[in-house]
């Protein structure tokens, strides 16, 4: 019984880790400009098919993975250069929406690139599965988590270090302000798609391993990394690992020790508490009304 | 003046001639097939099947000296529009006959309609709700999930297995296989120990097999499609389980073997025999059959799927009728339809019967098991 639930927690941990890395992604976005990105999800599915098809073409997987997510911030700045910016000055609202057609745009140039087929790619390191008391786990879920933290430390490092990440924070608080002060709110914007862009593919090809990738995989992920985001305080990184690793260990325990056909409706019910109770997440800072 | 008019008018009546003796009606068939949306897997190679076959037979001089012509709509998986689409091809395209519906959601829903007009329907899906009850202008192709599992639970049954472990998707296809695992069990002494299910787009379902490890099961089996089946079967061997494990004909694929890589090692499942057409014996009567359709897809379309071949049995089971109803009267080529006997499709020997509107038995499944990254007959 013990050695069950190491495995369930386990496995809650490495789902959890999956659905923070998709999460993480979604902060920056939010940071710079107060938009929920829904093509957050297609970032990370761009990411992980280009290195699917590149390796296929012959790249050492390294070098595909470096060069799919330049692609994939390519791909970032271009939707914001196109599609958000001569929306400016829409509302918030508008520009969710306008990722949202982004993101099925994308899906269909994914679709006929690479078809329906779902792909794989290889693990990093391995498929023998490691021994941790009675539990198992993957090389691979561990490349996720030992990435995941690292990247949480960049980026919050980023935010709270730097000055190109305070300007980042400066815009979303007060645009005007912003570019009062002498930000350029445009190349900050663009900044911030190219960077969140990256995120999801590294997320994308780290998970890749173990849930391969299809042209509409960006769809659950991005749900999911989104829900993860939400839980946790959108636009606070650290909340977004807290989010994805709690919603993984509910899903984990609720399929293990409950029911499997109920961890779903388990994880969901948890979200709308937390977004009932706590409706700026569980570690987001209470919004001030701006007047 | 009146020359001019006098040369009009020989123009004209060559002209009707001319199409007169040319223009014998074509044999219009009539399709719904889910070319997008979630089933695209499915309906795409079914799409490109009919369009290969039905040109290739105009090439040839067509049917009874009529060119075929081939009418088709696209559902995107949408029930609704299947309806709409089939009240369209009766009344206003005015079709022969239907070969198409392939989701059993869109077939379920175009029956009645089919029923009402009265025109001949061969399905691509493959619930066997479709022909039980036996509905009198409703036929199909391929395997139903039924056959299936009475495949495995014969496999089971051989090597002394009974008590079994499922582990299913939350998809139709999933769910309609998990109600024929039930319904089937006691008829093969198979005790079902463990039933957990999962999304079909979750990423990990350790949690679901651990709770079977550690049940008393002697196998499991898992009924799935896409790539879920891929993950279940490599968190199989992350667990470090070593019991059989048994898939669907679901995974007949060989994206199945790329995904789920040395895990697939040792899975065994029924599957139709297009895909182990070189390995049949010669003295198989469907390898030439097979071999010739294998061939042929692939040579335009790149790799064969068996879903393409459910097309090409309903097509070739629906121009034979034709042929030998001599002509396209419906309820003759409804009867003829019926009357189908030993014909050679690629997914095994049709009978029909007034009592079996599919004609397939178990036998038209091969148990095959993933042996080095491919697949080979179980013996």
């Amino acid at each position: 019984m013990l050695e069950q639930f190491l495995q369930f927690l386990v496995t809650g941990v490495t789902v959890g880790s999956l659905y923070a890395l998709v999460g993480l992604g979604f902060a920056l976005i939010y940071n710079a400009s107060d938009v929920v990105n829904f093509a957050q999800g297609e970032f990370v599915m761009l990411g992980a098919m280009t290195a699917i098809a590149l390796l296929g073409a012959g790249l050492p997987l390294p070098l595909a993975a470096i060069a799919a997510t330049l692609a994939a911030i390519l791909v970032g700045l271009l939707l914001e250069r196109f599609a958000i910016e001569p929306a400016q000055g829409a509302s918030v609202v508008t520009t969710i929406i306008i990722t949202i057609g982004a993101a099925i745009f994308l899906r269909g140039v994914a679709l006929l690139l690479w078809g329906k087929d779902f792909h794989a790619l290889p693990s990093f390191s391995g498929d023998a599965p490691i021994r941790l008391g009675g539990a198992t786990v993957l090389p691979q879920s561990l490349w996720v988590l030992g990435v995941t933290v690292l990247l949480v430390g960049l980026v919050r490092a980023f935010f709270n270090r730097t000055l190109l990440g305070k300007a980042l924070l400066a815009c979303s608080f007060n645009r005007a302000a912003a570019q009062l002060v002498g930000i350029n709110v445009r190349v900050m914007l663009r900044l911030a798609y190219g960077l969140s862009a990256g995120l999801g593919a590294i997320a994308g090809i780290l998970i890749a391993p173990i849930t391969f990738s299809s042209y509409e995989a960006g769809v659950m992920l991005g749900l999911k990394g989104f829900s993860a985001a939400i839980v946790g305080g959108i636009g606070n990184p650290m909340g977004a690992v807290a989010g994805g690793v709690l919603l993984g260990l509910l899903e984990a325990l609720g399929a293990g020790l409950i029911s499997s056909g109920y961890k779903d409706a388990i994880a969901f019910l948890f979200v709308l508490m937390v977004l009932f109770f706590e409706p700026t997440g569980l570690f987001g800072h209470k919004a001030a009304e701006r007047v | 003046m009146k020359n001019l008019w006098q040369t009009t008018l020989a123009a004209v009546l060559l002209c009707a001639s001319v199409s007169w003796a040319s223009a014998a009606e074509p044999i219009k068939i009539g399709s719904v097939l889910t070319v997008t949306g979630p089933a695209s897997f499915l309906g795409d190679p079914e799409l490109k099947t009919l369009q290969m076959y039905v040109e290739d037979l105009n090439a040839k001089g067509g049917v009874k000296g009529r060119k075929l012509e081939l009418i088709h709509y696209d559902t995107g998986g949408n029930a609704k529009d299947a309806v709409n689409f089939v009240k369209r091809l009766i009344k206003n395209d005015n079709v022969d006959l239907i070969v198409g519906g392939t989701t059993t959601g869109d077939t379920l829903a175009v029956i009645p309609d089919v029923e009402k007009e009265g025109i001949p329907f061969i399905s691509l899906a493959g619930a066997v709700e479709i022909i039980e009850p036996v509905k009198k202008w409703v036929f199909k192709t391929p395997h139903t999930d039924r056959m299936a599992v009475a495949k495995i639970y014969e496999d089971l049954r051989k090597r002394g297995l009974t008590k079994v472990a499922i582990i299913t998707g939350d998809g139709g296809f999933d769910k309609s296989g998990r109600e024929q695992l039930l319904k089937l069990a006691p008829q093969y002494g198979v005790t079902l120990v463990a039933d957990e299910s999962y999304g079909n787009k979750d990423t990990d379902m350790t949690a679901q097999l651990t709770k079977i490890r550690s049940s008393d099961a002697q196998a499991i089996i898992n009924f799935g499609l896409g790539q879920a089946p891929a993950i279940v079967t490599k968190n199989i061997k992350q667990l470090g389980i070593t019991l059989p494990l048994y898939q669907s004909h679901g995974v007949a694929s060989k994206t199945f073997i790329d995904l789920a890589g040395d895990a697939a090692e040792g899975v065994r499942l029924p599957a139709a025999a297009l895909v182990v057409a070189e390995q049949l014996p010669d003295a198989d009567p469907q390898k030439p059959v097979l071999l010739a359709y294998k061939n042929k897809y692939e040579a335009k379309h790149g790799p064969v799927s068996t879903f393409g071949g459910h097309a090409y049995d309903g097509l070739m089971i629906a121009v034979a009728a034709i042929q030998r109803a001599g002509g396209t009267d419906k309820a003759k080529v409804r009867d003829e339809i019926e009357k189908t006997q030993g014909f050679i499709g690629t997914g095994g020997v049709f009978n029909m019967t007034p009592q079996d509107h599919m004609g397939l038995t178990v036998d038209a499944f091969k148990l095959v098991e993933i042996r080095n990254g491919s697949w080979k007959i179980v013996q």
